[in-house]
């Protein structure tokens, strides 16, 4: 019997309880997507979009669990690919910028004045079609910045870290949450019920009456055995806040949120000066802090395990922060090359500033992987 | 019995409550007590009240169900009228038949934590309270999981840790093990044993498979017509209409108690055994009658999305057996039945009924062969009246009018034709899913699960409605838990796990075998399985019965 050469002797790392994964905050990861949404939104140029879908994935690969919507980013991959292809449909049927190099031409058809402007059919251009696909890949890559943010970050765990005064909005979500499957799997199993009756009838009103209303039934009843057990564990104990200040609260919570979106529609909008859409949005977000701040003290619930945000948190944020850096500063230096121009046509240059900000952006590959170093 | 004197304090205290929706009442003047870290049974017909009763001691009746209650409840001093459930979580954990119906987060650590959440618990005090009820019930595995990814045994006992985080003083259970298989009841039944004891908890437990919780029970509450009895689990046993099989030999045998456990009942058989021996049990048609099979399923084989539920079975069955479905919850026991029936998935394999393939037909000529009640019986109901729903089947069936409604007729009398069925009891709801199944004439006859919710006499009208289809020709197959009903029902036996079939036989010999599936009473009087077997035995003069022989 020969000695087994170099057999693998490193310790498994065996783990009595699983133990809990170390990853980041479910707020960094929202917040480091949408800094990288907002890097796509700041520009348009092919390279930088695709750079940041990669970088998306690569982050997703490194750091996703093995939760049940850890699938969504390429899902939502999915969907962006379909905005691309329906921005190009809508440009090749409908127009929109032109150039002069023709790819080939549809039957058109004289739309009357009131829709002056459309035109339908005619020429498709290359320049056109090259524009439009900058547009659908600009908003594809949003689309994935959303789906990495929740293949990392469920949903649920960000709900978990609002702040308290939120938190019977935040349990009607979870609740929304875990019904939409049981009525899919309840639709299922009426579907298969209704089979072994043999009736296949299609027509709408057998179907509400053999499939909807059962399923309506039964998602009557779950909801009162939910409302009866949530009530039965404590759920909407009476917390004794006095009516006025719930009422104070309220009204501090929606005047914020009006004025937030009072503020974000004055600052999109060209037309309001940017002094007063600042002081809107400012002005809302402090009626928002407020509300929740004061509301939050008064809720007598307390959290099992929160999740805390920690230095790597932070980090992850940071590099974030840094692909919007990057593009601003390119849009400083050298902004034809974030908004690159399909008329004449030309190959896009790359921003370096921006395409060096959106590396950074793929730190968190390294900071927070899914699976230790060194068991592969 | 001091314990049920009206005089003493109580943890759970019932005075002169009584209890009516509208016109009907309910409860009836009940009054009883129980003392702190009492295990209490609550038996009763179904339709008893049961529920109402367990309810009212959280007060989710009548601040859910309305209707008027009178009277004082108090549970460790303080009066629950006048609270809202959600005021007495810290003081009562209410736990249902169904877990997942009231979970409200997905994983278990969380949904552990939800009462100590809404009760402002302080973080550091709120994960030692966790932790020690995961060590408690044995989650210590599961902890991190997802609630999806737990077995029915250990999604029920998270469902009762969830209750007990608060520190209660009562724990109310309602039917907690019915839809479990006995390795997962018991799990279940062991844990609020140890709870009883660690904690002082008093738990009050509704349960119709009595053979399983009697013996876990320090007393016991019949409620029946309104009226408590409370007492002994052996005394209130004996006048109870609903009893488990060892307390019924017990009565039939004259034994003293009467004896609530196998062991009891094991030193008082020795006088029984001695009088049936020499005897058997009367006729049971186990013999495969001749004739063509009816069903014929080869390789059978099920996949689910990444698990294999049915992994190639081979079955053969013929008109007039009685085939039971055993194995534990998860062994593939409802894919396989929906596969035979042709409506469900089936990866591989073969299955034929009469000679055709279920599968292949179309719906309206699937049902004609083979017939299936699923387990929710509900599910194939979906008229506003019985009368409607009947003339629904027939027009379904294209049979003549009138049909569906002679084949309930046949099974149940007394239902009332402009009942809506879902108001139905769960013993007349099932019979008409089953005559709704019926009216197409299926040879081959296929039940998922249909005891759950019956009591004994429920059980045992079933296991006569079968028996009688299977005379006139059917075959019968029936998937279930339930080793009582096994024993009254099925003459062949099938054992399920992980998909693969790991015994099947003649019900006696397989079931006598096995100590998971011994009936009570073969456990008691080996050889024998069923409590009317043995009566009729005693009651027959003793000559001319060993023929059989």
């Amino acid at each position: 019997m020969s000695v087994p050469a170099r057999a693998p002797v490193r310790p498994t790392a065996t783990h009595p309880a699983p133990a809990r994964r170390r990853t980041a905050h479910p707020v960094a990861w929202w917040g480091w997507a949408l800094l990288l949404a907002t890097t796509a939104g700041r520009t348009a140029n092919p390279w930088l979009l695709l750079l940041i879908v990669a970088v998306a994935g690569l982050v997703v690969t490194f750091c996703r669990g093995d939760e049940p919507w850890s699938g969504a980013y390429r899902v939502f991959l999915l969907i962006g690919l379909t905005a691309v292809a329906v921005r190009m449909a809508f440009y090749i049927v409908f127009g929109g910028s032109d150039g002069p190099t023709v790819l080939f031409s549809l039957p058109s058809t004289t739309l009357p004045d009131w829709a002056a402007g459309f035109r339908l059919g005619g020429n498709v251009t290359a320049e056109g079609a090259l524009a439009a696909a900058y547009d659908g890949l600009r908003l594809a890559t949003l689309l994935v910045c959303v789906g990495a943010a929740n293949a990392l970050a469920s949903p649920r765990r960000l709900l978990r870290s609002v702040p308290a005064a939120l938190y019977e909005v935040s349990v009607a979500v979870v609740v929304a949450l875990s019904v939409a499957p049981q009525l899919v799997a309840g639709v299922g199993r009426v579907r298969r019920a209704r089979a072994l009756r043999g009736n296949t009838n299609r027509s709408p009103a057998n179907l509400m009456r053999t499939v909807a209303a059962p399923v309506l039934h039964d998602a009557l009843d779950r909801s009162l055995a939910l409302a009866a057990a949530m009530a039965s564990r404590g759920y909407g104990r009476a917390a004794g806040i006095p009516a006025p200040a719930r009422r104070a609260t309220g009204a501090a919570l929606l005047f914020g949120l009006l004025g937030l979106c009072a503020g974000a529609y004055a600052l999109l909008g060209a037309a309001t000066p940017a002094p007063v859409a600042w002081t809107l949005l400012a002005a809302g977000a402090a009626a928002a802090v407020f509300g929740i701040a004061f509301a939050s003290k008064r809720v007598p619930h307390t959290r099992y395990r929160p999740d805390r945000f920690g230095p790597l948190d932070w980090a992850v944020l940071a590099s974030g922060a840094a692909a919007v850096v990057g593009t601003v500063l390119s849009g400083l230096t050298d902004s034809a090359a974030l908004w690159p121009a399909t008329n004449p046509l030309a190959v896009p240059d790359l921003p370096l500033w921006a395409a060096a900000g959106v590396l950074l952006a793929a730190a968190p590959a390294a900071l927070v992987p899914s699976t230790p170093k060194g068991t592969t | 019995m001091s314990a049920f004197e009206n005089t003493g304090t109580g943890q759970v205290r019932f005075d002169h409550v009584t209890f009516a929706y509208e016109t009907r009442p309910i409860l009836d003047d009940v009054t009883f007590a129980l003392p702190e870290g009492e295990f209490c049974l609550l038996v009763g017909p179904t339709g008893a009240g049961k529920s109402t009763l367990l309810k009212a001691v959280n007060g989710l009746v009548p601040h859910f169900t309305g209707g008027t209650i009178r009277g004082r409840i108090t549970v460790a001093g303080r009066d629950v009228r006048g609270s809202t459930p959600a005021d007495l979580a810290d003081l009562v954990g209410y736990v249902g038949q169904d877990p997942l119906a009231g979970f409200v987060t997905d994983d278990v650590e969380l949904e552990l934590a939800y009462t100590a959440e809404q009760l402002g618990l302080d973080p550091a005090a709120m994960r030692k309270r966790v932790t020690e009820i995961v060590d408690l019930l044995g989650l210590a595995d599961v902890r991190h999981r997802t609630l999806a990814t737990l077995s029915s045994g250990q999604r029920q006992r998270v469902a009762i840790g969830a209750a007990l985080v608060a520190g209660p003083a009562a724990l109310v259970l309602d039917e907690p093990t019915s839809a479990l298989d006995p390795t997962a009841a018991d799990e279940v039944l062991s844990a609020l044993h140890r709870l009883v004891h660690d904690l002082g908890v008093t738990v009050l437990l509704a349960e119709h498979r009595l053979e399983r919780v009697a013996q876990y029970a320090d007393s016991a509450l019949l409620l029946n017509g309104g009226k408590v009895t409370a007492g002994p689990v052996g005394a209130v046993l004996a006048v109870s209409p609903v009893a488990p099989p060892v307390v019924e030999l017990g009565r039939l045998a004259g034994w003293p108690g009467p004896p609530v456990t196998i062991r009891e009942a094991r030193r008082h058989a020795a006088g029984l055994r001695a009088a049936l021996t020499g005897r058997s049990p009367a006729a049971r048609s186990e013999a495969v009658p001749p004739g063509p099979p009816l069903l014929e399923a080869q390789g059978v084989t099920v996949d689910h999305p990444g698990v294999r539920a049915v992994n190639g079975i081979d079955l053969a069955a013929a008109r007039g057996e009685r085939i039971a479905l055993m194995g534990r919850n998860g062994s593939g026991k409802s894919s396989l039945l929906w596969a035979l029936q042709g409506t469900g998935r089936r990866s591989g394999g073969r299955v034929a009924v009469n000679g055709a393939d279920p599968a292949s037909r179309r719906p309206g000529e699937r049902r004609t062969l083979a017939g299936l009640v699923p387990a929710e019986p509900a599910d194939l109901l979906y008229a506003e009246t019985v009368a409607a729903e009947c003339a629904g089947a027939d027009d379904d069936g294209r049979a003549p009018r009138g049909t569906c409604a002679k084949i309930l007729a046949d099974l149940v009398e007394d239902v009332d034709d402009a009942t809506h069925p879902r108001d139905l009891s769960e013993g007349q709801r099932l019979a008409l899913a089953l005559a709704v199944t019926l009216t197409a004439a299926p040879p081959l006859l296929l039940l998922d699960e249909p005891t759950r919710g019956l009591d004994y006499p429920g059980k045992a009208a079933l296991a006569d409605r079968l028996g009688r289809l299977a005379e006139a020709g059917h075959c019968v197959v029936v998937s279930t838990h339930d080793v009582e009903f096994c024993a009254e029902f099925a003459s062949r036996v099938v054992i399920l796990s992980d998909g693969e079939v790991v015994a099947d036989g003649p019900a006696g010999r397989i079931v006598a075998a096995s100590p998971m599936f011994a009936p009570q009473v073969d456990k008691i009087l080996p050889g024998w399985f069923t409590v009317r077997q043995v009566a009729e035995a005693l009651g027959e003069s003793g000559t001319g019965d060993d023929e059989r022989h």
